[in-house]
Order: C-alpha cells, then structure tokens, then sequence
C-alpha cells in the first residue's frame, strides 16, 4: 500500500480539544459531520481546504488529552492518508489503529518535511518518501497489520467472532 | 528481580507471569462509561452480538452533560436508558440524586478496588490508582469491542516511580505537587508507562488527595497511575466494595523503573498551569495579579469534601470578586457539603451551586466563556477552546488557589487569605 499527499504540518503536543471541540461529542454525531470541524480551534485553514489524500506532519505527542475518538474519525472521514509524528500520545494511538487510520513515528521525517511539502507513505517497503530524503520505519507488529488490513477494530473483531 | 505495580496487576489478570513490554489479552473486571454509551452502544450492535459479555461488570454513569441542556443531549440520554434497560445493566446512574462526576461514583460506590482491571471510556479512568486499581482510559471502539468479546490487550507498560518525602507547607496540596511534576516532565513525560506513587508523603495523603494525583496521571502521557493499597484504603472499601475479585498488589522493593523521581513536599509552592497547555507551570509569585473573570471549583480532579472544605474555610464571611461556580463531585458530596453547612458558606459568598457533573470542565454547559475571558479553575485541562471558547483563557490550580483568587478577581496567592 502506498500513499501519497501534500503534507499539513504542526507542531508538539496537539490535543484532541482542538483536533475535535468537546463542545460538539453530544451535537455532532455524523462522522461526515466530524469532518466537516476537524482542526477547528487549530487551524481553520485545514478545516476549510484539507483535502482526501492529505497528510498531517506533526512532533512530539500528537492527540495527547480525552480519550475521544471523534479526534481520529473527523480525520479519517476527511480522508487524511496518514499521521506521520514524533510521537504520538497513548489512547489516540490505540484509536488510530481501531479506526483504521495508518499511523507512523519517525521524528527524523517530521524534522526534515516540511508544510505543503508532496509526501509518499510505502507500507511495503516502510518508507517515507520525500524530496528531501527517505525515512525508514519499523514495521507495525503482527497484530496491528491485522487490524489496519481489517480496516479497524470492529471489522476485525466481526471477523474473529465469524460474523458478518 | 522484583516486580513493578503493573507487571503485578496485568500478571494475575493473565494468569501468568509478565515483564514490561508483553503483550497480555485481560478480562476486565469493570468497563465504565458515561454519556458516551450511547455511541458505543450503537457500535456494539454493529458488531452483531446480541448480548453485552458480562452485564454485570458494565458500568453507566451519566455526567458529562446533566440534565441534558438540548435536545442532542437528551436523546442521548434516552439512548442509553434504553440500551441499559434491554441489556440488563444493573449499574446505572442516571440523572439521580445518586450520581455524579463518573470517577467520583466509581470511587463512592466500591467499583474502584485494588488488583483490578478496569477500563472506561473516559481518559481520566486512570484516577481510580487512587485505589490500587490498574484503570486506564480507551477510545470508544475498543469498549464496543469489550462489552462483545470481554477482553482487551495491553502492551505491559514500563513504569515510572515517584517518591515524595516530607510534607507540605500550608497552602499547598495535591494538586500543586502533580502540576509541578506534570511541569517538570511534561506533556509526554510517562508517554505509555505507569506511574507509581511512593514514599511517606503519599500515605500521609487522604484518598481524595491521591484521586487528585492519579486522575491528571493522563496530563503527562500515562497508561495508568497508582497508589499504594494501604490500611486507609483497605478500610474505605470495607463494606462496599462491589466484588470480591480484588487483590492488593503493590511494587516489590527492587522492581526495574524505566525512570524515578523524587520530590520533598515541602520544596512544592503553591502554583498554576497557564494556558494552554497543562505542562505550562508557573509558581504563583508568578502568575499572581492576573485578572479572571470566573472562578471554577469542580471536576473530577478537585471537587471531593476535603477540596470544597479547604476552598469554603478562605471563602467563609467573605465575598467573591468574580463569578464562582462550584460543583460538587457528586450528591454524595452535595449532602455533605449541606451537612457541613458548606453550601451555605459558598451562597454567602456569593457562589452559584450547579448539580454534581462535569459542568463547564469541557465545554458542555453552565459556565462556558466568553472570548477574552479568563478562568481559574480546579479542573485538569486548560486547552485552548476547553471550557467551551477558543478564544478564552484556562488557568488550572489548587481549590485552595481558586478560592483566594475568586475573593480577589485575579490570579492570588492562598498563603495570603489562610
């Protein structure tokens, strides 16, 4: 699988309050809704032209704070190809593999892309792929493949139980 | 080679030894959640089980928005009634006098207990360390998966040890020693780990001081923080503790850390975050004089007896400068705080009393901020748009720093008004 989008940059410590307002988790309930306020009290240049495709670019502990998983639905429903960050933090790391949003840490990528760069994520060969160079990264574990080919959570555990 | 806290817990829920690193699949033994049931439960019937696995360890609390303030809230509401109803889930506190702030009702009603494994849907779940639980927060998706399958895996965290010596000085509490660690080591400063709690400062704490510590465990990146299962805690679990599945486990003496730390509580001043992060700390000689139009003491952070009792003694036959709200944490609270003659003391201080809930903490309802303006609060996130306005300002501190600075209308010191 390879991916390729024009990269949105950000910098540490990017919360899932201004990924995803808490004042809309009982309002919106629509994924195409989440994505339509993604990054709202971020960037509203994002929330208004990010297109499918797309790439967030970001440093150290990305989606730090509320367990809400609207803060990785509102940017997979918006079509964003992947998170490439220097870290990211712990819940929204689980929730991007349940959702089915491919993730990567390489924080020698994040330094050297940069906004509105055009970037290439190959899974296969676990690369980024960049004008300014190539970043390897580690494989995901046996166990998160399976989820991300399942395309998340639900679908695999519907799969392991045999149900359709 | 000895044991961490975690490699403890995860071990016996596994059934085997385990080391940091593994990765184990447990049987939780409480999955709570609040108004978030109810898209949950709406995923649950995606995955086409019929039946939750075990409705007897599933808990609702309904808190975040109470009673509903619009019609989304609401039919949110009734969602979840209905699912509770049809799935046979007992334990569920709706809008009663018998509920309150989620962790709060975990903790009062015997849930949160030590050796357990519990999860919630909620990232503060890992406030229940208090208790000696192993409780950590997840996404929604993975608690759908865990009413069907009754299982989840965790990947063994590395844990970081915190030992604090010595005692505090008055006019400082719980909740200045975390936002000074949280300051010291960050927003990702236990990324993935368990933090531990250790040393004579921690048992001379009460519960609810250490629910203060183990709730904003999440604010520096942990999996899970925990405290020690002594005798108080043995003894506030007596007689209601909602299954005997419980162990007390705790660190052998020469477990590995990945990290360790120690701080003497009597270096610890009193303090806030500023906006807009919560690892922004500023001692108060800092940040003290500056001007707040609201004052917030609530959350499940700094809203038990002992907090409201602390902010009450610095507001008592005094006037707030600024509108205060307090939020008890839960009715438990409320009617002792009635008892106590506490509710009292805030009127006469000019406080508005809401019902037991999350209130403003995130944004819902009573309490939201206008752009430009500023609140102090005793709540756990100060991030930009939190209460509900990107354009305000959160500053985070003690209950005791929240009531000095309601009295004044901005940002004081409470060794000044003790």
């Amino acid at each position: 699988m390879k991916i390729t989008g024009k990269v949105w940059k950000y910098g540490d410590d990017v919360n899932t309050d201004v990924i995803f307002p808490g004042k809309y988790t009982y309002t919106i309930k629509e994924r195409s809704e989440m994505a339509k306020v993604a990054l709202e009290d971020l960037d509203p240049e994002f929330t208004q032209k990010a297109k499918a495709g797309d790439i967030i670019v970001a440093g150290k502990n990305w989606g730090c704070g509320s367990s809400r998983e609207q803060a990785v639905s509102c940017l997979k429903e918006r079509g964003i190809g992947a998170i490439i960050a220097k870290s990211f933090a712990r819940i929204y790391y689980r929730n991007c593999f349940n959702e089915g949003l491919p993730i990567i840490v390489s924080p020698d990528a994040v330094e050297a892309i940069e906004a509105g760069d055009e970037v290439t994520v190959d899974f296969d060969s676990g690369k980024v792929i960049t004008a300014r160079g190539e970043f390897p990264f580690p494989p995901y574990p046996d166990f998160v493949k399976g989820l991300i080919e399942d395309g998340g959570l639900i679908p695999h555990v519907k799969k392991s139980l045999g149900l359709k | 080679m000895g044991k961490t806290f975690a490699e403890k817990a995860l071990g016996r829920a596994a059934g085997h030894e385990v080391r940091a690193g593994e990765i184990v699949t447990v049987e939780p033994d409480f999955c709570m959640s609040h108004d978030n049931a109810a898209p949950i439960a709406r995923t649950f019937k995606k995955i086409g089980v019929k039946n939750v696995w075990k409705p007897e360890r599933i808990v609702f609390i309904l808190d975040h928005a109470v009673p509903a303030p619009s019609d989304d809230h609401a039919i949110n509401h009734k969602e979840i009634r209905e699912f509770s109803a049809e799935q046979g889930i007992a334990n569920f506190f709706d809008v009663t006098s018998k509920g309150g702030v989620c962790h709060q009702v975990m903790c009062e009603e015997g849930f949160a207990l030590p050796g357990l494994i519990m999860i919630g849907s909620d990232s503060h779940t890992c406030t229940y360390g208090a208790y000696g639980a192993f409780s950590t927060g997840i996404g929604r998706s993975e608690m759908a998966a865990a009413w069907a399958t009754g299982q989840i895996w965790f990947k063994v965290p590395e844990s970081l040890k915190v030992t604090v010596t010595g005692s505090f000085r008055p006019g400082v509490s719980a909740k200045d020693l975390i936002l000074t660690l949280i300051g010291d080591i960050k927003a990702d400063g236990a990324d993935y780990m368990s933090v531990e709690f250790h040393g004579p400062a921690i048992e001379a704490m009460s519960i609810a001081e250490r629910m203060t510590l183990c709730n904003m465990g999440i604010e520096m990146g942990a999996k899970n923080a925990v405290c020690p299962p002594d005798a108080k805690v043995l003894e506030a679990i007596r007689d209601k503790a909602k299954t005997d599945r419980w162990e007390a486990l705790w660190a052998d003496d020469d477990a590995v850390y990945a990290k360790e730390l120690t701080y003497d509580a009597g270096d610890i001043v009193p303090c806030v975050a500023k906006p807009h992060t919560v690892d922004n700390y500023a001692a108060i000689d800092e940040a003290k004089g500056t001007p707040i139009h609201q004052a917030f003491l609530g959350s499940c952070t700094n809203a038990r007896i002992e907090d409201l009792r602390a902010a009450a003694a610095i507001l008592k036959g005094k006037q707030v400068a600024v509108r205060t709200i307090v939020i008890p944490a839960s009715w438990k609270v409320y009617r002792q705080c009635l008892a106590e003659g506490l509710i009292e003391t805030f009127l006469d201080a000019g406080c508005v009393i809401t019902n037991p809930g999350c209130g403003p903490c995130m944004g819902n309802h009573e309490g939201i901020l206008a752009p430009g303006e500023t609140c102090i609060s005793t709540a756990n996130r100060n991030f930009k748009g939190r209460m509900g306005n990107k354009e305000s300002f959160i500053y985070l501190a003690s209950p005791l720093t929240v009531a000095a600075s309601a009295l004044k209308g901005e940002i004081a010191d409470p060794r000044e008004v003790l």
